[in-house]
Formats: structure tokens, sequence, C-alpha cells
């Protein structure tokens, strides 16, 4: 990461991420240079994320990811004109010690804070990395699968999961399967890894309701044939992918078919997935439109995206003052004010 | 056959305009997906393309005029069906008074009310999948996605996707047009039938993501 420029006229925000299993810290300058982005990742030593022992776990690595992203940035706490963190959607007891990070900082520092909504995140750094400029966004991610478009001043939802996140339904399969989760390489990246060496399409539930998809039922079923050991493991994952993957990308090209937009831009941490890019790239290419992905460093939750989220909100003069800084566990993306797009 | 024209590319068909046997029609078409894997893209392909017609021909017993259906390839995937001539409500409802808006919706509810009595659920709800024709009636048009069914959870999913697309696309006059869908539809299935399937919206949006009314 580079040294930021010895100016004093070069503002510094500092985001704070902490809605699931990832605590990061990023810092971005005003103009968008994300200087560092520093992420440790919570890895439940069985089954899935439980609450409170991820936010123990921000608590014990806030600190040293803290001094990391100084150190690796070269910014000085005295060097930052605002603080943001991930105000929601999120985990209550993880989102809280972000929030209690990010009030402290301000408090001790004099800052302006500024609660970002995750989802938005999300958007803003993709848009940020691959120059989209109105995209048909298709996130995707452990909490969250959707697909939205910006329309009168908010990212509008066209379509969503109605049970489970598409990632939620990679990760509970993978258990299922008593696949080992390797701090750093998520569930996602293990399934992919092989799926790439099943070729066996095994039926099943396609599930499309209009833009919205349902995800569970194919979950069920998925666990179900796994437990029976009649198929291959790796055919298995090849099914899986396959099948939810065609889903979303269904409900993606149907989005971009409605709206007539000209750039997709796929974001989240499913987003690093080879194969769901390769999908929604010959969606894009068959629609003339530009295919956008997020590098996969801020595909996961991260710190930079809401440190350029907050650059965005302190030029919309977006200040959230703290008796108003609590978390929004069910902050809707659609709810979240984006002044700054227009 | 006379030379055809694409006239919309949508996501899971393009529709070609073109004349056949004297007539306009509209050729469907469900062009195979490059993105998803042949066998998985045939069974969707061919299962849409057989269930299309028959639910078309239903809603026409239900009384909710729908195109005619002249002929169907399901080796080829194709659909060739009368082009309705018309404005897509879409349009119309932006253009539209308060007064008119209301009229149109509760006819828009009143059609779906007699789908779900009949068992019909269109699966894709959106006001550009409905059009008004020039004998004032509004043709809904397709079935791609429906399925023949009398389970209260699809009757309230089919609905409730009809008030998420107005949301979407007529966020300013959402509310007021989804209420008067609901009036239109009570009052083909009857104000107890409707209430029981306004209450399963409920329960759905509650199961929904992120909704504050669950909080308590």
């Amino acid at each position: 990461m580079r040294k930021p420029k010895n100016s004093a006229n070069i503002g510094y925000c500092l985001g704070i991420e902490s809605t699931a299993d990832d605590f990061g810290i990023g810092i971005s300058t005003f103009q968008g240079e994300i200087l560092t982005n520093v992420r440790d990742t919570y890895v439940p030593a069985e089954g899935g994320i439980h609450p409170r022992e991820a936010a123990r776990h921000h608590a014990d690595v806030a600190a040293r990811v803290l001094e990391e992203s100084f150190a690796e940035s070269g910014v000085k706490p005295q060097d930052l004109s605002t603080i943001a963190f991930s105000q929601g959607p999120g985990l209550g007891p993880c989102l809280r010690t972000g929030a209690t990070v990010a009030r402290a900082l301000a408090s001790y520092l004099n800052l302006p804070l500024a609660g970002v909504n995750h989802c938005v995140a999300h958007i803003e750094i993709g848009k940020l990395k691959t120059g989209a400029n109105d995209p048909i966004t298709l996130y995707v991610s452990g909490g969250n699968t959707l697909v939205a478009a910006f329309d009168a001043g908010r990212y509008r939802i066209f379509g969503e999961t109605l049970d489970i996140a598409l990632g939620n339904c990679l990760d509970v399969f993978a258990r299922e399967a008593g696949l080992r989760q390797k701090s750093g390489l998520p569930f996602g990246a293990v399934i992919e890894k092989l799926a790439a060496r099943g070729d066996k399409l095994i039926s099943l539930p396609y599930c499309v309701k209009g833009m919205d998809i349902s995800l569970s039922g194919l979950l069920t079923a998925a666990t179900n044939l796994l437990k029976q050991e009649k198929y291959a493991l790796e055919d298995l994952c090849y099914s899986l992918q396959e099948t939810s993957f065609s889903m979303v990308t269904e409900v993606t090209e149907r989005a971009l078919a409605h709206t007539g937009r000209m750039e997709v831009l796929l974001t989240g941490g499913v987003a690093a997935n080879k194969r769901l890019q390769s999908m929604i790239r010959t969606i894009a290419e068959e629609h003339n439109a530009r295919f956008c992905v997020v590098p996969s460093e801020f595909a996961m939750d991260n710190g930079a995206m809401i440190a350029w989220t907050g650059v965005l909100a302190h030029n919309c003069n977006m200040i959230t003052p703290v008796e108003k800084s609590f978390v929004k566990l069910r902050w809707r993306l659609e709810k979240a004010e984006v002044p700054w797009v227009t | 056959m006379k030379t055809s024209t694409l006239f919309k590319k949508g996501a899971e068909a393009s529709l070609y305009l073109t004349e056949w046997q004297d007539r306009k029609v509209i050729i469907k078409k469900r062009l195979p997906k490059k993105y998803r894997p042949p066998r998985l893209d045939e069974q969707i392909r061919t299962y849409r393309t057989i269930h299309e017609p028959q639910l078309v021909h239903g809603a026409k017993q239900a009384g909710v005029p729908t195109p005619l259906v002249y002929q169907v390839n399901v080796k080829e995937a194709t659909i060739i069906m009368e082009f309705i001539e018309g404005k897509q409500v879409k349009e119309l409802l932006n253009e539209q008074s308060e007064k008119e808006r209301r009229h149109t919706c509760a006819g828009i509810g009143k059609a779906i009310g007699r789908l779900h009595k009949f068992g019909i659920i269109h699966g894709d709800l959106t006001t550009s999948n409905m059009i008004l024709d020039h004998e004032e009636r509004i043709v809904f048009l397709d079935f791609g996605l429906g399925e023949k069914t009398n389970e209260l959870e699809a009757k309230a999913v089919d609905l409730h996707l009809m008030k998420r697309a107005l949301q979407s696309t007529h966020y300013q006059v959402a509310q007021e047009c989804f209420n008067a869908v609901i009036d239109g539809y009570s009052s083909v299935l009857g104000l107890e039938k409707a209430k029981e399937v306004l209450g399963k919206i409920e329960e759905i949006e509650r199961r929904g993501r992120y909704v504050t009314e669950r909080q308590t």
C-alpha cells in the first residue's frame, strides 16, 4: 500500500467494519485512495457464527488491527478527519463492538462520526474500484443476496432472497459435508475448488419467484443427498453451485432487461467466486452491458469500504451524532440515504 | 413466414414481432442461456414452454384476458401467440390521474382475484406484464413463472410480488395503487378470503429480511 503524500490538505477517513465474523479497519483518502485494509476473521471452533463469541473476538483483536492499520498506512491518528463505522445491518453484539471502537476514537480525537450502511458500502467500494457509474448490482454474501439499482435517491431492491443468503447456503452445506474452514479461506472458496472437479449435474430445486429467489429448499435437498452418500461430494458441490448461481444470474438478468442499465456490478463475498463471475459476465455481454466485479480483497467484508463510504457521507455533511450512533440490526438498503449518488 | 423483428429482448425469452397466417403475432422464443449448464437450461426452458400456454389458457377460463396461443413448439421452446396492441400499464400508471390510477389498479386486483379463484398463480405480477388494449381490457402477459395451485401461501406470494413491483417501479404512488389492487381483489374473492390472503402477506413480509416490524 502506498504511503500518503505529506500534505495537510489530504483528508483521511478511518472505517470500521464488524457486522458479522470479520473485524476490519480501512483508511481511505478523501480522493478514494485506499491506504490500508486490515482484517481479522473469527473462525468458530465448530458450527456457525456465534454472535457473542464473534463479538468477543472483535474486541480482542480491535487494538491490534487498529495499530496495524496506522502502521501500514503511515497515517497518524491526528491526521484523520472523520471516523466511519458499519452501523447495520448485521449481528447485534458484533455491530456494537465496532460502534464502541468508533465512538471511542471519535471522542478521543474529537472527530465527527459517520454511521454507514453495510450494504451501501459494498456497492460503493465496487463502484470506486471498477469505475461503475450507475450499475445493476448483484450483492451476494453470507448475510445478503440482493439485486439493486439506484433510483430516486435510494438504492432500490429489485429482487432478493426470500429466506437464506447465497453465502449462507454454501457455508451450511460445507459444514454439513464436514469441510474445514481455514483462517482467511472462506467455505465458499473450498466449495468452489471441489465444484471445479465435479461435472455431473444432479437435479436440485430451482426456485425463482419473479425477481426473488428462495434457497432454503435447495439447501435442504442438497444436504439430504449428501447424507445418502450416493453422490460424489465434488458433483454435489458442482450441482449446488450451478443451480444456485443460475438462480441469482437469472434474476440479475431480469433486472438488467427490466431497467436497461449499461453496467452490472458483482459485489460481496461470493463475488470472489470465478464461476459466478463468468455467469454474470455472460449475461452482461449478452445485454451489451459492462461487467464489473469488485477486486477480491474488497469482496469480503472489509474496513476500506466503510472508510470510502464514510468519505462520501462526510462530503455530504452527513454526521452521525453519538446519541444517534446506536446500531441498526435490520437497516434495509432502501432505507439508507445516499445523497452523494445522483 | 414473413421476416420477424426483435420486439423485446427479455431476460427469459426474446419476443419477435411478425406476421403468421395474416395475423400479427409474437413469437416468444426461449433461447438457450449460455451461463447455465445445458441440461439444466433445457429442463427450465422445456418446463416453462409447456406450462405457460396451459396457464394462459386457464386464465381465459377464469375470465382474465390473455393473448391467444396459436402454436407451441416444445423442441424449439417457442410459442406463437397473438400480438396485443395497447399500452403497458407500467407507462400508463405514470400518466394517469389519481382517480384513473385507482380504477386501473382495482381492475388489476379484480383480474388477480379471478386468477386466484381459479387456482392460477401468475408468478411475475409486474406492471410491465400487463397491457391496456384498445378495448380497455387489461391483458395479462408472461405466465412463464406461473403455477397452478390453490395454496394460500402461493397466492400471498403472488400478491406480495405485485406490491414489490409497485414499490420498485411506482414508489411515489405504490401504497395507493396497492390499496386499490386489494379493493379489486376483495370484490372478487370476498372480504373473508381476501383478509386471509392479506394476513398471509403480512406473515411473509415479517419473514423478509431486515423488516423492522419483526423487532419487538
